[in-house]
């Protein structure tokens, strides 16, 4: 990929903050476009597309949720959410309005480039099937065969674990929330029962994991959801 | 309750004092009879005070048309300068009446407010039976008032009044309103102008008490009345004239204090006693004890004897008297006994109206006070014609044993009789007598004084039928038999009086006995009491047992307006249960504020708001009323009786006194909880400016050498101050983090989300965020297996997990090893995080839970001293506990609980689904 040609919008109204995300995504090579408050934000993707956005919570003039939700009626532009820290429902709320990822302040440049990363890596692979072998670290899924392996060996999953682990390794590197994994395994009627979900997750955990209480692959983001690591 | 020593005295005189100040003046009116201008005198009085700009307004005039007063109130010139507020319309058998109204007046709170007629009668359903309790209402309030009286309507004249005129009043005012008034005006009149005024009709008479009005209106009536007003004038202006010189020091010899002592029965004279007693305690400044004796006979009084004692009691105490009752076997003795013991000076009792061989056959009280009173002087009052006349008590005898005793009398007898007709062959008459006489004591003893009664005229009638020749007949053949009968049956009587009697003196010590005892138990509890709710517990507890009645107290709450503790679900327990407490409605929990505001007894059975469902008594303590004490009594006429409230009034003092001392002792922790809080923010402050600026010093050096020595810096100096800033960073961060998540707990703005989770899903997410701080440090967790799911707050927990890891990296050297481990008992999880570090100092276990405790202070390690408490925090918001141990072996076990209440959620076990759904759900996510 032509990082060049990477558009980054940063609707933030922080001048500082701007600023160190200006000075440090230029150096990666992308292009920047900035706006200070939300409708300024929408107005600037209208008129130059970007291809991701860092999108503020905290803006003066409209909430940075409702930004998201009007980005996502017309693009598919991957979005990832600033927060402050204990704002897990808020930032609960900004992926389902949309958001693709959420990173908390204060956060350091690397965080912020693994997500920039995943984000931008689901968006080109948008609209193509899966890769039929997933791979991280020792951790290999193979959904043609429908087989999971540890370290070369295979481990048998329940079909609820395989399917918790399938949708995990689909948004792979991106948090996914409880609602989500339940609605899409479970079905829209489980959403509300999160018990379903953690105790299958720890039986994944126990069967994919060296030390479950401390996880290499299923990373647990409390209250808000899970996100499987990648390299 | 016995004699008041005189510090208490000199301290009621300064309340009453300060009560003064804030009090209303009031200045009352005072005339001999209607008509002489009082109305006319007060309204100019107003005009006067009106013109010098004081707020007045009418509250209440009545001007019975009278022309010179509406010409005063009505003038147009005037009429606009005296405010008058409406009256209160009350609707009482079909008529409407006009009342002042109180609220009305009170909202409005002029300076100065005009009340005519002080004595009247309120319609049924006012807050107060009585004008006089508005007057009062008013004064309390700090409202000034104007007011009119006649001297008829004073208590203490009034039966005096009722002899001369021969027209009782009911309508009465207690004398110590005049008394306390701050001004008298006596309106004079003589009684030829009176007269004249009547004749010209400027005199108001109801119509339908013309007649009446005209035998009053006599001038032999005018010229006594007339003499009463004046003589009590003049008593004021004497009271006032050596109230001065006291006040002023003004030496002068004092006469020996007083004491006067009345004693009341049951007779129609005890209200005449009553008054006459308070006319020469009020002529000798004496102080003055209304006494009643309780003997076994007193037992025998009907309801309405009882009550008119009861009556009796409460006049006094309105006229200002202490009362109290005496209990012995003779009225005599126990009078004189608590005589000697208060230093009485002068008895007053009344003459008796009974039949001289009553006297000479059964004693006198009289005489016996007479002959055995010593120094005492005894006055006796003796009751005139009309009222000694007016109440004959029909006979009625009450029967106390029910039939089954009577029918114990029988077979006593017949026992009896059995048992002489086996001596009978081998022994004298005389001995079967005995055996009878046997019976009837054992009879007395065991059922009552009719069953023994019925015993003893039996068996003198089996005696004769049986033993007696001839035999089987009641018939008597020898006249000497008759002698030997009436004796059988006087003894036989005579026995059965004194058995009742003894057993009825029992009896009564027991009770006394329980009523001193329950004081004691309730007095003992209080002391031994800690926490307001216990004490209250044991108030209600005790008031409800000795006084057979449900209890209420009710307390202020934050906003200064009272509400019943019972209400307060599950208070109760500790041997209190529902059937102790009730539930007050509106009305009377309307009742008790006013009884809270007021400082007064209100309700059932007092003067006040009679009309509620309980009596209400002010919980006064030394610093004013603390609440409210309500009791609905099961039996609310025995228990009304005046002893009985004293004892009540004891029990709600005793129980003010705890409330107060327990509520001063929590206010004492708390004031030292403030102090504490006090010095806590000054070290927060300092605590926090240092730690904050601590890093940012370093952070800002850093980044200006940066940014100055851009070209010259060598590249490795360069890193190595970027990282020195990105650490500083870093740790700030972590202390801004803390400073907010403690303001949080601290503000009660953190909410505990309990959801049942995994603890090794909260452990790895803590132990995930830590992984850059915990590269030093070997972490080994060791969980249950099987994963059980704990109730917690996921995002609070992570938190307690993470400052307990920082917590143990700062404090523990580079390699050392962190143990992470939990244990689950049946109710309760414990997550143990223990280090090889320097472990805890002896004597710092708890405080190292202490904000802004650090273990070496300034140690440069970072952190406010925060981390730790809010730990305890979030642990003590789950409801668990946290602690810290010494290992052996060296190091630190920080410990913490997880209550484990409920059963999680159900999950339903994964039934085997077809492999090819899975694979369809999988297909249909891309």
């Amino acid at each position: 990929m032509d990082d060049n040609h990477q558009v980054v919008l940063i609707i933030e109204d922080e001048l500082p903050i701007r600023r160190f995300l200006r000075a440090t995504l230029a150096s990666q090579g992308f292009e920047i476009a900035e706006a200070t408050s939300g409708q300024a934000g929408l107005m600037q993707a209208i008129e130059q597309p970007p291809d991701l956005v860092l999108l503020d919570l905290g803006l003066p003039d409209i909430d940075g949720l409702e930004v998201a939700r009007r980005l996502r009626e017309w693009s598919k532009v991957p979005i990832i959410v600033l927060s402050a820290r204990n704002q897990e429902q808020d930032k609960i709320a900004a992926l389902d309005a949309g958001a693709d990822d959420y990173l908390t302040k204060p956060f350091g440049v690397g965080e912020l480039m693994a997500r920039i990363r995943v984000a931008r890596r689901h968006a080109e692979q948008a609209g193509q099937p899966d890769a039929p072998i997933f791979t991280t670290g020792e951790l290999r899924v193979d959904r043609a065969r429908r087989q999971v392996f540890v370290a070369g060996a295979e481990v048998h999953l329940t079909p609820i674990e395989y399917q918790i682990l399938v949708t995990l390794v689909h948004h792979a590197g991106k948090v996914v929330t409880q609602r989500q994994l339940l609605r899409e395994v479970w079905g829209a009627a489980y959403e509300q029962e999160a018990q379903y979900l953690r105790t299958y997750m720890t039986h994944l955990r126990h069967k994919l994991e060296a030390d479950p209480a401390h996880p290499r692959y299923l990373l647990t983001e409390v209250g808000v959801g899970y996100r499987l690591r990648v390299d | 309750m016995e004699y008041r020593p005189n510090p208490d005295k000199l301290l009621a005189r300064v309340q009453a004092e300060e009560a003064q100040q804030a009090r209303g003046k009031l200045k009352v009116f005072f005339g001999a009879t209607a008509g002489v201008g009082k109305t006319y005198a007060m309204i100019e009085a107003a005009l006067e005070k009106r013109a010098e700009g004081v707020d007045v307004v009418v509250g209440y005039v009545e001007t019975h048309h009278r022309v010179e007063t509406e010409a005063l109130l009505g003038t147009p010139t005037l009429r606009g300068m005296l405010p008058v507020l409406p009256r209160r319309q009350v609707e009482y058998r079909g008529t409407i009446l006009e009342e002042f109204d109180l609220d009305t007046a009170l909202a409005r709170r002029p300076i100065l407010i005009l009340v005519d007629e002080l004595a009247h009668t309120n319609a049924p359903g006012s807050r107060h039976p009585k004008r006089w309790q508005d007057v009062e209402e008013l004064l309390d309030a700090g409202i000034n008032v104007y007011t009119t009286v006649n001297v008829q309507h004073i208590e203490s004249l009034n039966d005096l009044v009722a002899q001369i005129t021969g027209v009782l009043v009911r309508e009465t005012v207690p004398d110590r309103l005049i008394e306390q008034a701050d001004e008298v005006e006596l309106i004079d009149l003589p009684p030829d102008d009176l007269l004249q005024r009547l004749k010209e009709g400027k005199v108001y008479v109801p119509h339908q008490a013309e007649r009446a009005a005209h035998n009053f209106f006599r001038k032999g009536n005018l010229i006594a009345l007339r003499e009463l007003a004046l003589r009590r004038t003049a008593e004021r202006v004497d009271a006032q004239m050596r109230g001065y010189m006291r006040d002023h020091a003004i030496p002068r010899t004092w006469p020996a204090a007083e004491r006067i002592l009345v004693c009341v029965g049951p007779g129609p004279l005890g209200d005449r006693l009553v008054r006459a007693a308070r006319r020469m305690a009020a002529g000798l400044h004496a102080e003055w004890i209304v006494v009643t004796v309780e003997t076994p006979k007193s037992a025998r009084l009907s309801e309405a004897d009882r009550d008119r004692i009861v009556q009796t009691l409460r006049l006094a105490e309105q006229l200002g008297a202490e009362t109290h009752t005496l209990s012995g076997q003779n009225v005599s003795e126990a009078v004189l006994d608590y005589a000697h013991t208060r230093n009485v000076s002068k008895i007053v009792v009344g003459k008796p109206a009974r039949p001289r061989w009553r006297e000479i056959l059964f004693g006198s009280t009289v005489d016996d006070l007479v002959r055995r009173s010593g120094e005492i002087d005894i006055f006796v009052i003796t009751g005139d014609q009309d009222t000694a006349q007016l109440p004959v008590r029909p006979l009625s005898i009450e029967q106390t044993s029910d039939w089954s005793q009577y029918a114990r009398g029988l077979l006593a007898v017949v026992v009896c009789t059995a048992l002489a007709w086996l001596m009978f062959p081998y022994f004298a008459l005389a001995n079967l007598i005995m055996v009878y006489l046997l019976g009837v004591v054992i009879v007395a003893t065991r059922c009552g004084r009719g069953p023994s009664i019925l015993a003893a005229i039996l068996s003198v009638a089996a005696f004769d039928f049986f033993f007696v020749r001839p035999y089987l007949t009641f018939a008597v053949s020898d006249a000497e038999y008759l002698v030997t009968f009436a004796v059988m049956l006087a003894v036989g009587l005579v026995i059965s009086t004194l058995t009742v009697q003894l057993r009825q003196q029992a009896d009564f010590a027991r009770l006394r006995e329980q009523r001193i005892s329950a004081l004691y138990a309730m007095s003992r509890e209080f002391a031994s009491r800690r926490g307001i709710k216990k004490v209250l517990r044991a108030a209600v507890q005790n008031i409800n047992q000795t006084f057979d009645s449900q209890v209420v107290i009710l307390l202020p709450n934050a906003t200064g307006r009272i509400q019943p503790w019972g209400e307060v679900a599950g208070w109760w327990g500790g041997g209190v249960n529902e059937r102790m407490v009730f539930a007050p409605d509106t009305h009377d929990q309307g009742v008790a504020r006013w009884v809270y505001d007021h400082g007064q007894p209100a309700g059932m059975g007092t003067d006040t708001l009679a009309g509620a469902r309980a009596l209400y008594l002010p919980l006064i303590a030394s610093r004013g009323t603390i609440g409210v004490l309500g009791v609905q009594p099961a039996q609310p006429r025995r228990f009304l009786a005046p002893e009985q409230l004293h004892l009540l009034e004891t029990f709600a003092n005793q129980a003010a006194l705890a409330l107060e001392r327990v509520v001063l002792t929590e206010e004492a922790q708390r004031a030292q909880v403030q102090a504490e809080t006090e010095r806590m923010r000054s070290t927060l402050l300092s605590s926090v400016s240092h730690d904050l600026r601590t890093p940012l010093a370093v952070i800002t050096g850093a980044t200006s050498s940066l940014v100055e020595g851009a070209t010259t810096l060598e590249p490795a100096t360069r890193v190595e101050l970027a990282q020195t800033a990105y650490d500083e960073a870093e740790r700030l961060n972590r202390l801004v983090g803390n400073l907010l998540d403690m303001t949080k707990l601290e503000s009660g703005a953190v909410q505990v989300r309990k959801e049942w989770q995994p603890l090794e899903e909260v452990v790895g997410a803590a132990l995930t965020r830590l992984d850059d701080r915990l590269h030093d440090h070997p972490v080994t967790a060791s969980l249950p297996p099987d994963g059980p799911l704990v109730p917690l707050d996921s995002v609070l927990i992570e938190q307690v997990l993470i400052n307990l890891l920082e917590n143990a990296i700062k404090y523990t050297p580079p390699g050392s090893p962190i143990e992470l481990s939990a244990t689950g008992a049946h109710d309760v999880v414990t997550v143990t995080l223990a280090d090889r570090g320097p472990g805890i100092p002896p004597g710092d276990e708890q405080r190292i839970f202490d904000k802004f405790y650090r273990a070496r202070a300034g140690d440069g390690s970072g952190g406010v001293g925060l981390g730790l408490t809010i730990c305890r925090g979030i642990v003590e918001a789950h409801g668990g506990r946290i602690w810290v141990e010494n290992r052996p072996g060296g190091g630190a076990a920080l410990r913490f609980t997880l209550p484990l209440e409920g059963t999680p959620p159900p999950v339903a076990p994964e039934t085997e689904a077809p492999a090819d759904q899975a694979a369809t759900t999988t297909s249909s996510q891309h």
